[in-house]
């Protein structure tokens, strides 16, 4: 099997409702490109999911960037989640199960780290959050 | 005002299919129709079928259960029923689990489980 054509990176604005969807469907796409299994697609989907609605609930924008990375034995989908909204203040406690400062169970950002390969959250109060998840294919 | 999901019924159950490109909008309209039309219609049972959806995130899983709690809280059961073995499997892995929310393979067997057929 020839090695897939690698997609184009996609810069995604997020700023309501329905650019969630719109997101988790184009990143969605974009795993297939890759060559991630459906059941894998579906834990990227997820994770978008939640990484855009946490913008749009916290932060009001921001964007979502996905793009192809490959390394000698395996081609990854990285996705940057970044806004200029209020941070976070503890980092620690919003990545413990549970933990919510809104109206959520508290499972959107641990759970996204747990169904990703790598995860990196950086913030501070006011300089908003930027999420960098990867997941990689198995081969 | 009626929300996007159309909201069947049959019998005393209701049936609302959730769509694909389905936002959190909508999931949270739907939560205030379904309690209405469980009064308006003395509704005994409701069916939630997802399995046109192909993400169920934090959101969603919360929105689902509270909808069941409430309707739970008048009288009548819920089932949410199709579940996508992808989307299972990534709810589980993310830690939504749907305890004590009633779940079926399909709208038929929901519906026996609500109308205590086949029991």
């Amino acid at each position: 099997m020839s090695p897939p054509v690698l997609p184009a990176e996609q810069v995604l604005r997020i700023a309501r409702d329905g650019d969630i969807v719109a997101a988790r469907q184009a990143g969605r796409l974009m795993a297939s490109e890759i060559g991630f299994s459906r059941p894998e697609q579906a834990l990227i989907a997820t994770a978008i999911s939640e990484l855009t609605r946490n913008i749009v609930s916290y932060a009001g924008t921001g964007r979502l960037s996905c793009r192809a990375v490959q390394q000698p034995r395996r081609i990854g989908l990285r996705i940057i989640a970044e806004d200029q909204g209020p941070g976070i203040p503890d980092l620690e406690a919003a990545l413990r199960d549970g933990y919510s400062t809104g109206n959520s169970l508290g499972l959107g950002l641990p759970g996204t780290r747990r169904i990703m390969d790598d995860f990196d959250i950086r913030s501070a109060p006011g300089q908003g959050v930027t999420v960098t998840v990867t997941k990689w294919t198995s081969c | 005002m009626a929300g996007r999901v159309a909201i069947l019924r049959q019998g005393r159950v209701l049936i609302a299919s959730l769509q694909e490109a389905l936002g959190d909008s909508d999931i949270l309209g739907l939560q205030s129709d379904i309690l209405r039309d469980v009064i308006r219609h003395r509704a005994t049972g409701v069916i939630v079928d997802v399995s046109a959806l192909d993400v169920l995130d934090s959101f969603g899983t919360r929105t689902l259960a509270d909808m069941a709690a409430a309707v739970q809280l008048r009288g009548a059961r819920l089932a949410i029923v199709g579940i996508q073995p992808d989307v299972a499997f990534s709810m589980v892995l993310m830690g939504l689990t749907l305890t004590g929310v009633a779940t079926a393979r399909d709208l038929e067997t929901g519906l026996a489980l609500l109308t205590g057929a086949g029991e």
